[in-house]
């Protein structure tokens, strides 16, 4: 086996790549150019009466930049196409798009259905009208599908994740394995790093831990602040001053301060994190709870049986998230019982419980000035007025007329909300906080790659570049909302 | 106005208060104290000396008598040995006992004394500052006029192709941490792997003498996360003012686009932004801290990092009330700056 270069048999095609980059960049800083100087363009009547305008030269130059723009999008998927076909023969980037099979389909699929469907599906289906919006949810999804593909299912992966290899500490992208056997996979794609693991497929395993952690603290950080916002907005007076207060005391405090105080071993011994855990935990709950009751307390029938099934299983889910092997909290001194380990389901290690709780705590002060916000915007209109005067209680005003009404900006503070939880987690692991050291998670590997940068800089570009991607991936797909969400 | 001030002042005060009062707190959770005892003493302590060490030290006073000693609103604490020497928060065993003072904290000017670095945390944190101010001073220098221009360029006609571009710039600059953009850089510019080796990846010698080429990845760095938000607001605020009516009178009257956008647009358009730059100085403290422990820059921000990693309780409370007061003190320039640039908005 020999070393792999990063297009093997596909490299004729680097140079119409690079010719077309070079066009395309050159086409857009004239286009920006362009757009300074003002420019009168002729326009012509015709006999029948339609009109024509000459697009003069800033129209020929727009048309360079988007045949160059498809050239090189067709050249990319050329080499995906090529990889998916060769394998490895067509080198690093033909290897890794041979592995990553499962995650196209699952795109293709995807954005197949989406758009067949589009018309039928909402805010959703209007998101494939935005090109933005289109790449941003590609992106996206990309990154999920590779990390349910990967850390779930480990189709992705190519060697297994903890382990080391002799003789491949360090090695760059494409290096042979060494001592391989007849079924192993044959080179290391992306490297190996300092302990000799594979960067490819650490990188493809840390990705679940990130797309299922940012998202979730961020679904927990919007659930406490809207079951704080929306009073505090609705209501306003002493209990408004109260909580903007605190969460101004929260906000004030600095990001990265409050990270090095809580997420430290010391602290988890003491069980704060577990006492944050079930506080913050438990708005979801009341948030459910009050949900339905307010809309179903008129119809006993439905409401009883509904709020206990559905209240039991969010309480059971609650008590098995904060529980750990058997107690809520244990230290030296005494123990918090829990459920018994039989009933709980959802493992939650401490280390990821006290970044989780890290990670809400800082989130949700400013969930909560937003839904605050909307909620004072919101109650002077018409409809508020018309169910108070219907007689409906004051949570369901809150949660079945102001929150559907506010739902625009959510979604997009939600959308923009997950990066920004994601730069945070990355953030905790760069600095080597909370998560175990072999935790194959970005922040973490970054963290680890840094040491070595200037020499063997592979093994922490790789999760940085990924980690990018896939907050603005994320950002572009709140732009693409909010465009979209303006447009009616 | 001038009461407007004073309240916030005084519900600035009460803020800090609390912060440092809740950061007193987690610091001084048993377990941290064990920590700190066996890193000072020996890592093999037991328990007993470890508690002993601790209750000489005064450190396992109750919590609000320990806070007001910092504070400075309670004399401190006097430990008398068995053989008769006596040691005390205030003096040390070889100070004469009529020169002895009962109080000293915050209020009396003293900040304590760093267990980490041996040395006073009111002159670390001085030094320390300076090192951080030079790294800010040349980030706001390279940021704000570079975001203030990009907004501008992509504001003022909404839709254009030079919009989108720079848009598209400023989202991949929101997207892009420091500690990414960081990595990247170095990685890029200052390995042997890509062989240019324009820059220094380490700031250590910019500590002394800062120049282009060991100081200005750091100073982009920090500038790139946070010029993207302001380009994003400062063109938000620049697309809204040139829908606005008078800019439509200005251009029926035929004054040229320049004109519009230099004499009428601009100045209403940077309103907006100003409150935005205020509040993203706070965030730059984050980005301070990741570039200093990446570029080994010893600032503000990795004092930070040594204090909390070694639990060095009184350099934290210092670090803790300067970012706090930071933090406040921008929030309130912003509100009495946006009710000075902006004279529609008076404050009742």
């Amino acid at each position: 086996m020999e070393q792999l270069t990063w297009t093997g048999a596909l490299s004729p095609l680097n140079f119409a790549l690079y010719i077309t980059l070079a066009i395309l960049l050159a086409g857009i800083i004239a286009q920006m150019l362009l757009g300074l100087v003002p420019q009168g363009s002729t326009r012509a009547v015709s006999a029948d009466g339609t009109m024509a305008a000459d697009q003069g030269f800033s129209g020929l130059v727009g048309k360079v930049v988007s045949y160059a723009f498809l050239a090189t999008l067709g050249i990319v998927v050329l080499y995906l196409l090529g990889g998916v076909a060769m394998g490895t023969d067509a080198g690093i980037i033909g290897g890794m798009a041979r592995q990553l099979v499962p995650v196209w389909i699952a795109l293709a699929v995807t954005f197949a259905v989406s758009i067949m469907f589009k018309r039928k599906l909402g805010l959703y289906g209007k998101l494939f009208d935005s090109t933005v919006g289109m790449i941003g949810f590609g992106l996206v999804m990309f990154w999920v599908f590779a990390g349910f593909f990967g850390g779930v299912l480990e189709m992705i992966v190519t060697h297994d994740t903890l382990s080391q290899t002799s003789g491949m500490k360090n090695k760059l992208p494409g290096t042979p394995l060494r001592g391989a056997e007849e079924g192993d996979f044959q080179w290391f794609l992306l490297g190996g790093d300092n302990l000799a693991r594979d960067v490819f497929s650490r990188l493809f395993d840390g990705a679940w831990v990130v797309v299922v952690i940012a998202p979730l603290a961020t679904v927990f950080a919007f659930m406490v602040g809207i079951t704080l916002g929306l009073p505090a907005g609705y209501y306003g007076g002493r209990l408004d001053t109260i909580l903007s207060f605190l969460a101004n005391l929260i906000l004030a405090f600095p990001v990265i301060l409050l990270f090095f105080l809580l997420v430290t071993p010391e602290i988890v011994a003491t069980g704060i994190p577990s006492y944050m855990a079930m506080i913050l935990f438990f708005f979801p709950v009341v948030f459910f709870c009050v949900l339905l009751n307010s809309r179903f307390y008129t119809q006993p029938a439905i409401r009883t049986p509904l709020l206990i099934v559905v209240l039991g299983g969010l309480f059971w889910a609650y008590l098995s998230l904060i529980t750990n092997n058997g107690a809520i909290v244990s230290n030296d001194s005494y123990t918090l019982p829990g459920i018994p380990q039989a009933l709980d389901w959802i493992a939650m290690p401490s280390e990821t419980l006290v970044v989780f709780v890290s990670v809400v705590f800082v989130n949700s002060p400013t969930v909560f000035r937003i839904v605050r916000g909307l909620a004072l915007d919101i109650k002077t209109r018409d409809y508020v007025a018309a169910a108070q005067t219907r007689g409906e209680g004051p949570w369901y005003i809150m949660l079945w007329e102001i929150l559907p009404n506010a739902r625009g900006p959510l979604i997009v503070d939600f959308c923009l909300r997950i990066g920004y939880t994601t730069i945070l987690l990355g953030t905790l692991g760069f600095f080597g906080l909370g998560l175990e050291s072999e935790s194959p998670d970005w922040g973490t590997t970054i963290n680890a790659g840094r040491r070595l940068l200037s020499i063997y800089p592979h093994a922490a570009i790789a999760p940085a570049v990924c980690l990018l991607t896939l907050v603005l991936g994320l950002n572009l797909l709140a732009d693409g909302l909010r465009e979209e969400s303006l447009r009616d | 106005m001038g009461l407007f001030i004073l309240r916030r002042l005084g519900l600035m005060l009460l803020t800090a208060l609390c912060l440092t009062f809740i950061v007193f707190w987690l610091t001084n959770l048993y377990p941290n104290l064990e920590k700190l005892a066996k890193t000072q003493g020996n890592f093999r302590m037991s328990d007993e000396a470890v508690a002993s060490f601790l209750d000489d030290r005064g450190y396992l006073d109750p919590l609000p008598v320990k806070f007001a000693q910092w504070l400075g609103v309670a004399p401190g604490w006097v430990t008398e040995k068995e053989d008769g020497t006596v040691t005390g928060r205030c003096f040390t065993e070889g100070t004469p006992v009529d020169e002895r003072d009962r109080f000293c904290g915050v209020i009396q000017g003293d900040w304590g004394y760093s267990t980490v670095f041996k040395d006073d945390v009111s002159s670390i944190v001085a030094t320390r500052l300076g090192l951080t101010g030079k790294l800010m001073f040349w980030v706001l220098v390279l940021m704000v006029p570079s975001a203030l221009l990009i907004g501008v360029l992509a504001g003022m006609r909404e839709g254009s192709k030079i919009d989108r571009s720079l848009s598209t710039v400023s989202i991949v600059s929101t997207a892009t941490p420091e500690y990414v953009s960081g990595v990247i850089f170095i990685a890029v510019f200052a390995s042997s792997a890509f062989g240019l080796k324009w820059f220094k990846g380490s700031a250590t010698s910019a500590m002394e003498s800062a120049n282009f080429e060991n100081f200005f990845l750091p100073v982009l760095t920090i500038s790139l996360y946070g010029m993207g938000y302001i380009a994003r607001m400062t063109r938000a605020s620049m697309t809204e003012v040139m829908t606005a009516q008078y800019i439509r009178t200005a251009r029926l009257k035929g004054v040229s686009f320049g004109n519009i956008v230099l004499k009428h647009a601009l100045r209403n358009a940077l309103i907006a932004p100003f409150t935005v730059i205020m509040l993203q100085i706070p965030w730059l403290l984050n980005g301070v801290v990741i570039v200093e422990t990446l570029f080994n820059y010893k600032g503000f921000g990795w004092v930070l990092v040594q204090a909390a990693g070694n639990n060095d309780i009184e350099l934290l409370l210092a670090v803790s009330v300067v970012s706090v007061i930071v933090v406040l003190l921008t929030q309130l320039i912003s509100d009495i700056g946006y009710v000075f640039l902006n004279p529609r908005i008076r404050i009742s």
